[in-house]
């Protein structure tokens, strides 16, 4: 580590790219301080506390059932003799290319009456837990899996030679190999069901994000929707402070480099019918049932192909250029953390994982006060569009940047110039090709991220810009659900090759705090 | 690869930012709070005749209005195509005089008796009910009867909806407040279900989840182009009843606007022949200009009596129906 001062306009950049990504938060905050009393009248009504109970309630119940569907699936598919195991790795971990708002589509249509299963309708709160645990597991499977790869498996044969039985090495052994893994799947899958707005508002289950939309929508006074966004906001970071207090409680456990030796293998014996049972099943309900059903109004429905070649193009567009954007504004912050370490790079670093604590909707909501009273120029328009997807995935793009840069040790830069190759000539054969993939991972995630974001998409979009996202909402707003076919398995489509790589790459980048 | 890859993101960044900064590049930008569904392709029609570019941005009606208002002077808005009176209404303030050619072509009933604003379709509020379930006689004959116990549960409406906001203004007009509140909250009590807007409203009672819905009366022929079959009807309810407003979707020209030649083109489309035809024939509306016939099947406008309240005093309504709807509970 050096402690050289980083140049300035590295810190410019640094400085600026964390401003933008705090505006909001503090915008709002200013807005909020602004409100008249009414406003904060929202926090007093006695719906407010039930709101704030059934959204804690509901992130919790998909938070355990994520991490209940995704550590067993990773313990399958890396430790047991699970028949085609490298088949399910990939399966379980492709719901990842589904917004969760078409899982949500698929639940719909499949139950209630007049639904192809005969079941009862899955609305409200059940309806919205389901489709966000299948949404969501998959963070946890794919951190899991990648801690199971990197542990060292002596451990596990050490306990096994002691004559510990396949369930006792499970818990002495394995399952703490995993807890770091399970706290930051979990952490993921808090923040996501807290912060998704497209599913509970589908489902029309009881959530702040929805409360925030509607109140937003049905008043003429926005005010109490800001006072909402806070509230939503502050339990946000309770979360993300709960969580930090439970790591530095458990530890950060032992990771070990990656080894090259496989872990033994558990046989399952007379489990193996339960195990595959289970892995199908979640595949089924969270891949096949939904892919069948956008399939099924394709073929059946005569879907209009209206539109869907300017969305998709839009939709890519966005995506492309949010995910360069962002990459580039948290290079240097990055940089900056890694290669300048001092008590302010850190800090910045920090603060750029501000953006964890603040949903879509929330983020939306203060650029269109922002802009619409201070910024006009850029009010509905693609830069802010592209500046609020900045805002919200800025850690994805941090932490992906971040681990790029750690392959990179500052020691092969300093070999290569005293081999006596210029700076340019060793960026650009020695960082470039160490950072270039990690960099590739973390734009993939954001891309991935802003082709499937509805809420700030949906509020801040340009009049007459219509994305993918936007369409699929369009023709739920009317039930026209066949109509959704098309742009929704469009947005897989090409979700499809970001979701790979991200597999692929074992998921390093998928850690939000970027640890 | 990376070499390959990153400059051409950068190139892609570089080049499509500053190309969509600005955004106002449309010859007129409507906010319409009347759905994409219904009137896009008489939005697309008009960009036909007219050779302008048109960019729509679509929403509820009273989001709309108060994105106009939270906008201000700012507002990238040349016009507003309300689903209803009321929130035409309710940013009046923002809208510049409508030409008299507009004004004049329909009744004045269904325009702002200052000129800000001119209905150019009409519309009643009906119940729509399920032929599965229910003979015509067997719906109640005003809304009042929908808080009694038999239909716990069964009862549709759609708080966000601008037409029902309006016949929450028009009850709160006719009735007074107090009643107004006690109806909403014994719907609320009776375990009303809330739906985002009316056509899902409707296509709930064909799905057979609830009864009876609160809606206007055109959405019904809208699905019915989708599914013929469909097993619901309207049942227009008795002359007076708040829950017969009989109301108009509208059109109002924004002070702000930097396109006023093209806002008025737009408006004077509206009231056009071609126009009020699609309404009558499209979206099964009643066209409001001379000289067009109304959609087949539905009872004259000139039948309809609705609560006696004038279209023009919904709009000061608008902030305090909703803030009702909120205290009552129907929109968190």
């Amino acid at each position: 580590m050096t402690s050289r001062r980083p140049p300035w306009p590295l810190s410019v950049l640094g400085v600026a790219a964390v401003a933008i990504v705090c505006l909001p938060l503090a915008y709002l905050m200013i807005r909020v301080a602004g409100a008249g009393p009414d406003a904060w009248g929202v926090l007093e009504r006695p719906r407010t506390l039930s709101l704030v109970a059934k959204t804690v309630g509901l992130v919790a119940a998909v938070t355990a059932a994520a991490v209940a569907v995704g550590v067993p699936a990773a313990w399958l598919v890396t430790r047991s003799d699970l028949p085609g195991r490298r088949f399910w790795a990939v399966a379980l971990a492709l719901p990842l290319v589904l917004p969760s708002y078409v899982l949500a589509l698929a639940l719909l249509a499949v139950s209630g009456p007049g639904g192809l299963l005969g079941i009862p309708a899955l609305t409200g709160f059940t309806g919205a837990f389901l489709a966000l645990t299948l949404a969501t597991y998959p963070f946890v499977l794919l951190l899991c899996i990648a801690a199971l790869r990197r542990a060292d498996p002596a451990l596990e044969e050490a306990a096994q030679g002691l004559g510990r039985t396949p369930a006792q090495v499970f818990r002495a052994v394995t399952l703490p190999l995993m807890r770091p893994a399970i706290g930051a799947g979990a952490l993921l899958v808090a923040l996501y069901s807290l912060s998704d707005f497209g599913v509970v508002s589908l489902m029309r289950a009881e959530a702040l994000t929805r409360a925030v939309f509607l109140q937003y929508r049905g008043a003429f006074d926005r005010d109490p929707a800001a006072v909402l966004a806070l509230l939503l906001v502050a339990l946000t970071i309770l979360v993300l402070v709960g969580e930090q207090r439970a790591r530095s409680r458990l530890g950060s456990g032992s990771r070990g480099g990656r080894t090259v030796r496989a872990a033994p293998v558990v046989p399952l014996g007379r489990w193996r019918g339960v195990a595959l049972a289970f892995c199908a099943t979640v595949a089924g309900v969270g891949l096949v049932l939904p892919v069948s059903v956008l399939v099924a109004w394709l073929v059946r429905g005569s879907p209009s192909l209206d539109g869907v070649a300017t969305a998709t193009l839009h939709s890519l567009l966005v995506a492309v250029a949010a995910a360069a954007v962002t990459t580039l504004a948290a290079l240097p912050v990055a940089v900056l953390a890694a290669r300048f370490r001092s008590r302010w790079t850190v800090a910045l670093e920090r603060t750029g994982y501000a953006a964890n604590a603040l949903p879509g909707i929330v983020a939306a909501l203060a650029f269109v006060f922002f802009a619409a009273r201070h910024a006009p120029a850029i009010y509905q328009s693609l830069t802010l569009l592209v500046v609020a997807y900045l805002v919200r995935f800025f850690p994805q793009a941090l932490a992906g940047v971040t681990s790029a840069l750690s392959r990179a040790e500052p020691r092969l830069e300093e070999a290569s110039r005293g081999l006596g190759r210029g700076p340019a000539h060793t960026l650009a054969t020695v960082t470039v090709p160490l950072v270039g993939p990690g960099l590739l991972a973390g734009a993939a995630l954001v891309l991935l991220s802003t082709l499937k974001e509805l809420p700030a998409t949906l509020i801040l979009r340009p009049s007459g810009f219509d994305t993918l996202a936007t369409e699929v909402w369009t023709a739920t707003s009317v039930t026209h659900y066949s109509q959704a076919a098309v742009p929704a398995l469009m947005l897989c489509v090409l979700a499809a090759p970001a979701v790979w790589l991200l597999v692929v790459r074992g998921s390093r980048g998928l850690d939000p705090l970027g640890n | 690869m990376i070499r390959r890859i990153a400059p051409l993101a950068v190139t892609v960044a570089a080049l499509a930012l500053p190309a969509c900064g600005g955004g106002d590049d449309a010859d007129l930008t409507i906010y319409s709070g009347r759905n994409e569904e219904l009137v896009g392709d008489l939005i697309e029609r008009f960009e036909r005749e007219s050779d302008l570019q048109v960019d729509v941005r679509y929403g509820d009606s009273a989001e709309l209005a108060a994105t106009i208002a939270e906008e201000g002077d700012n507002s990238p808005a040349d016009v507003f195509f309300s689903q209803d009176a009321g929130a035409l209404g309710a940013v009046e303030d923002t809208l510049s005089s409508m030409p008299r050619s507009v004004l004049d072509a329909v009744p004045a009933r269904f325009r702002d008796p200052r000129g800000r604003w001119a209905g150019v379709s009409g519309r009643a509020r009906v119940i729509a009910y399920s032929t599965d379930k229910f003979e015509e006689s067997e719906v109640p004959d005003s809304v009042f009867d929908l808080t009694e116990k038999r239909w716990r549960g069964r009862v549709g409406i759609p708080p966000p909806n601008a037409s029902f906001q309006a016949f929450v203004s028009a009850m709160r007009l006719e009735v007074g407040e107090d009643r107004t509140r006690e109806w909403l909250e014994g719907m609320r009590d009776n375990d009303a279900q809330l739906y985002d807007n009316n056509i899902q409203t409707v296509e709930a009672i064909g799905r057979g989840e609830i009864d009876v819905g609160l809606v206007n009366h055109y959405y019904l022929y809208e699905l019915r182009r989708e599914d013929p079959d469909l097993a619901v009807a309207n049942h227009f309810l008795r002359r007076g009843d708040p829950g017969s407003l009989v109301n108009a979707a509208g059109v109002g020209i924004l002070k702000t606007t930097d396109g006023q030649d093209n806002a008025e083109r737009f408006a004077r489309f509206l009231v056009s022949k071609g126009a009020q035809q699609y309404f009558a024939e499209k979206t099964f509306e009643y066209p409001l200009i001379e000289g067009v016939q109304p959609p087949g099947g539905l009872p004259r406008l000139g039948e309809l009596i609705g609560p006696q309240v004038e279209l023009g005093r919904l709009g000061n309504q608008l902030r305090s129906t909703l803030r009702l709807l909120d205290e009552v509970g129907f929109t968190t």
